[in-house]
């Protein structure tokens, strides 16, 4: 995993790791991993696993990303992250606005605005289970664990 | 002091080992040991059994899926006599336990720090007790410096435990990686340090050995399951249309490949047994005279046209059943071809049968598993449909595509849920498309009783024109690439919702087919009814022929004459390859049929709506022509009532199974190619039926109804007295008795006979529909059980809501009042946190009721323990709050999410 990161970006990483050296591969290079550059979330997975949320990231913070999106790491740490990376303006909450950007993105846009509204809208209907017009994290839970396929579409393989 | 620490340590470590492995190891151990040190330990052991007890209960009810080992392991422990023993055997069964659930130990990691606290506590209680005892009975034999040591240990011990748990649990926890760095260092350096000293050092290599061997066993599985989806043939071809038609067009071709997969094992079966030991041991081609082309036939029986109608060469050879000859064995192996001949004909059947039944099971199991994730159909659109494996622009495209789809399907669902129209007008319009079809299917049932009237007449006459020849096909092929768009014309005067509508369709050209295939049927017997009166004649004839033919040899005994050519006898219709030869034309012009159809209707279509569109008054894109959409309907039944006729078919010319397989590949490739290059989706896009099971309903009354015929001809119809492999006999079932008279010792004979009694046969019928009576009775009650089951949780998650936000009430208040009049249990639940306990006991309550979607009498077995510890526990929290329960429900959305935040 290393060394991948380390390919990313020669001439910034030494191979020499053991001093841990203070260094960042910038977003623009980790959003074009192939595993990561078609994936629409892909801003916000840099972002989320960053640590000051530029998307940079350090080689802790790549590891990081990797051992959540790997296939042992357990459903609610994955649940967690997916939250968090649904959560566009990082405010704990995944609202309406959250919601759209989502769906924006998975659809590229190809919906018209009033069929993203009614999506956002059955969405919060569906999960919302203290009826607080947004999600938190335990809404999101309840309902992502219970998806089938959660656990086999959220995961990278490296 | 140090020595002798780690002497006690090798010794716990031994008699720990000894007590995993098995109880009498355990006595063996005991006795071993001085006797001095009997009375402490078993003092200590009241104290010790009543602490396992607690622990064992918690552990049950954090995570009952692996409540039994627990418990075993908590017997073993109160067997336990040292000390030491049992503080390292619960750690290390506590980091066992937790490397094992490493998927769940998340659960109750939440719950984790509250509960360390409580087993400090309560450690430390017996700690006390223990001195006490140490203090009564010490002087005598154990040294002060031993308890010293042990004090030690246990302290030691205990902080392995701990960072144990830490590295196991570390995984789990949604820190920065710096930061699980540097915790899981300090934790290791520390388990490295003491562990030695504890002399594990072995155990732990062992254990890492085994871990790797799991990790690589589990890689291996996922490799061997990617391997087997490549090996899936046409997926990617399938998930390409699935992407851009959606489910309902890929549905059509998952079942096409599906067919291709039935039939390639009808043919393996066919071929394997029956074609090839016939071609490879029977007599060859020329040697008798169901294998000889007559000598009226032999100049234009290579011509193409002759053969082109399955006349000629076609008509014998291997591919029909007039070919195969009587004897009852073959070969030097001594194969006995007509008995595998019946017997592939029946298994064909029993195969196909067996097949579709279990496929339509299987779907129903799938489909009640998946009962509960209807209430969030859209959320997990929105948060996992998109693969993250994904990493290749072109899929991502084909995802992006789908995913819109999908959407939109989902959008088109909810629409036509909540509309409200007319009610009357549509009943209306209903009725009157109804009939209007009821019409049609009456004209068509006319049209071809008509047509085959005719053909029977002109079949009388000699010389007939190619198309007079071929009316009732081509008149069949006609009325089935016509009537299919004529209903769905109509049907758009209803006005269902298109998945409804697609099964009025459906129903609509079944009953369109069926008619036509039985009309066919019943012309088909009248001609094999008229071809068996003519038989008597004929076989005088052929006798009479050969009398005189050996007869005029007779005055001339010296040189006995070459016996007749085999052309030259003559011979007997054949009404089984006559048969065999009509279904063999009507797959072959059904095929054309299809094909020209794509051909005509969606490719040249869009050809001329793509490029006239340059040049012409109005936009034909989307104007009147367009592209064709897809007609899965029409596919399906065409593909359904194909495979009817290969069925009925098969029996009287084993080749047919071969050409079909021929057919259906080339169809899946022809078909995906014209629905990706000149198909349109659908405007109203919507997904298919969860489980395709009204495909497999109507493939299994189509093969109930082919099977029908077939077993009426050989039951009750003589078999051609001079081709196939059962002339000579009066019925084809004959050659079973044949077989068993011959080949089986008498005695099995006898029991046959007894078996095909009748009074043994009704009894068994009867147990057999008693049977029945009784499954379906069961089931009912099993899937009553498991809706109420469902109703509960349901009740339950509410409960739990209500639950959470009274909790939060109370915590806003900071009445501490309340908590303390609540039962024992009720103020363990406020220790650990509120909502979270709540929260994850709610998830392992979603897990069991997935579980029992699953296998709903395991479900029921585990479900009620927890329902019970749950709901007695929601009592104890209501009177508490009495009157604030009514309103809970609009208050909690305003305050009480306000007042209480998540403690993350």
């Amino acid at each position: 995993l290393f060394y991948r990161y380390q390919d990313l970006a020669p001439q910034l990483v030494p191979l020499d790791y053991t001093s841990c050296p203070d260094v960042k591969v910038p977003y623009e290079l980790i959003g074009s991993m192939p595993e990561l550059k078609d994936n629409p979330f892909r801003q916000r997975i840099a972002q989320v696993f960053s640590e000051d949320g530029d998307g940079h990231m350090t080689l802790d913070n790549f590891l990081d990303m990797f051992s959540v999106m790997s296939e042992m790491a357990p459903r609610d740490l994955k649940a967690y992250y997916a939250f968090k990376i649904h959560d566009f303006n990082n405010d704990d909450y995944i609202c309406a606005w959250d919601l759209e950007q989502t769906v924006t993105k998975l659809t590229r846009g190809e919906l018209s605005t009033e069929e993203v509204s009614l999506i956002c809208e059955k969405v919060l209907d569906e999960a919302d289970g203290d009826h607080d017009g947004r999600l938190s994290l335990e809404d999101f839970q309840n309902m992502i664990l219970r998806a089938p396929d959660f656990l086999s579409t959220f995961h990278i393989r490296i | 002091m140090s020595h002798q620490l780690k002497g006690r340590g090798e010794e716990g470590g031994g008699g720990m080992r000894g007590q995993a492995r098995s109880g009498s190891l355990g006595t063996g151990d005991r006795s071993r040991r001085s006797p001095s040190m009997k009375r402490p330990h078993r003092a200590e052991e009241a104290p010790g059994r009543r602490r396992a007890q607690p622990g064992q209960k918690e552990r049950a009810g954090g995570s009952p899926g692996s409540g039994s080992p627990p418990r075993k392991q908590a017997e073993r422990r109160g067997r336990r006599e040292l000390l030491g023993d049992r503080e390292r055997g619960s750690a290390e069964k506590i980091c066992r336990g937790r490397r094992k659930k490493d998927g769940r130990a998340s659960l109750r990691e939440q719950r984790a720090p509250s509960k360390r606290e409580k087993e400090v506590r309560r450690k430390e209680e017996v700690w006390k007790q223990l001195k006490k005892h140490r203090s009564s009975s010490m002087a005598s034999s154990t040294s002060s410096g031993e308890s010293l040591s042990e004090e030690e240990l246990a302290r030691i011990l205990e902080q392995v435990e701990d960072k144990k748990k830490l590295i196991a649990s570390m995984r789990s926890k949604p820190w920065p990686m710096s930061r699980k760095l540097a915790e899981l260092r300090e934790a290791q350096e520390f388990l490295e340090k003491y562990e030695g000293a504890l002399g594990k050092g072995k155990g732990k290599r062992l254990y890492a050995y085994r871990m790797l061997m799991a990790k690589k066993w589990v890689k291996f599985k996922r490799d061997f399951d990617n391997f087997k989806t490549q090996c899936i043939p046409w997926e990617m071809k399938i998930k390409d249309i699935e992407s851009h038609f959606g489910s309902s067009v890929a549905s059509y071709f998952i079942f096409l490949r599906w067919m291709y997969g039935v039939n390639l094992v009808l043919f393996g079966l066919i071929f394997g047994l029956v074609i090839i030991p016939e071609v490879l041991m029977g007599m060859p081609y020329g040697s008798i005279p169901r294998k000889t082309v007559p000598r009226a036939e032999e100049e234009k029986a290579m011509d193409f046209s002759v053969l082109w109608d399955f006349e000629g060469y076609m008509k014998y050879s291997a591919l029909f059943y007039g070919y195969y000859n009587n004897q009852r064995t073959i070969g030097w192996l001594r194969y006995r071809l007509p008995m595998a001949y019946f017997m592939v004909g029946v298994s064909v059947f029993g195969y196909s049968l067996m097949i579709v039944i279990r496929s339509m099971a299987s779907n129903n199991q799938g489909s009640t598993s998946e009962g509960d994730s209807d209430n969030f159909t859209f959320s997990f659109k929105m948060f996992t449909s998109w693969d993250y494996l994904i990493g290749n622009s072109e899929t991502a495209d084909n995802k992006y595509a789908s995913i819109t789809t999908s959407f939109k399907e989902s959008i088109v669902d909810e629409q036509e849920s909540s509309k409200e129209e007319n009610v009357h007008l549509t009943r209306f319009l209903r009725v009157l498309a109804n009939f209007l079809i009821i019409c049609c299917l009456c004209g068509s049932g006319y049209l071809i009783y008509f047509v085959v009237k005719r053909s029977q007449e002109f079949s009388k006459m000699q010389n007939v024109s190619w198309y007079e020849r071929n009316e009732v096909e081509i008149v069949m092929s006609l009325l089935g690439m016509f009537c299919p768009p004529l209903f769905e014309t109509i049907a758009t005067l209803e006005n269902y919702h298109p998945r409804i509508g697609l099964k009025w369709q459906l129903g609509r050209i079944f009953a369109l087919f069926l008619g036509n295939l039985y009309t066919f049927l019943l012309a088909l017997m009248d001609d094999v009814q008229l071809k068996l009166s003519n038989e008597e004649t004929i076989k005088n004839i052929t006798h009479w022929t050969l009398f005189h033919y050996y007869n005029s040899s007779g005055w001339n005994e010296s040189v006995p004459r070459p016996p007749l050519h085999p052309a030259d006898v003559p011979r007997g219709s054949c009404w089984e390859t006559a048969v065999g030869i009509e279904f063999m034309r009507l797959t072959v012009s059904d095929m054309l049929v299809t094909y020209i159809t794509i051909l005509l209707g969606d490719f040249l279509r869009a050809c001329f709506v793509r490029f006239m569109n340059y040049c012409w008054c109005w936009d034909l894109e989307a104007g009147f022509p367009s592209y064709a959409e897809f007609d899965i309907s029409g596919n399906v039944l065409g593909l359904i009532f194909n495979q009817g006729m290969i069925w009925m078919g098969s029996f009287y010319a084993p080749g047919l199974v071969g050409i079909n397989v021929l057919r259906l590949l080339t169809s899946m490739y022809f078909q995906c190619w014209a629905v990706m290059s000149s198909n349109v989706p659908h405007e109203r896009v919507f997904k298919a039926s969860r489980s395709n099971n009204f495909y497999m309903g109507l493939l299994l009354l189509v093969l109930f109804l082919s099977l029908l015929p077939v077993a009426y001809t050989i039951m009750s119809l003589p078999p051609s007295f001079d081709c196939g492999p059962f002339s000579g006999k009066n019925r084809m079932y004959d050659v079973i008795q044949e077989t068993v008279e011959n080949d089986f010792p008498t005695f099995l004979g006898k029991i046959f006979a007894f078996l095909a009694n009748p009074g043994l046969i009704i009894p068994a019928i009867l147990l057999m529909f008693l049977a029945i009576y009784y499954l379906n009775s069961v089931s009912k009650s099993l899937s009553r059980a498991n809706a109420q089951l469902r109703k509960k949780i349901q009740a339950l998650r509410e409960v739990e809501k209500s639950h959470k936000s009274v909790k939060s009430r109370a915590t806003a208040r900071d009445s501490e009042d309340t908590d303390k009049s609540n039962s024992k249990n009720d103020t363990q639940l406020t220790k650990e946190g509120t909502a979270h306990h709540s929260a994850s006991q709610s998830q392992t309550l979603d897990q069991k009721a997935q579980g029992s979607g699953a296998s709903s009498s395991a479900g029921k077995t585990v479900l009620p323990a927890s329902q019970h510890l749950h709901v007695s526990r929601a009592p104890g929290v209501r009177p508490d709050s009495g009157q604030a329960q009514p309103q809970a429900h609009p208050w909690r959305s305003t305050s009480g999410k306000r007042a209480w935040r998540p403690p993350h």
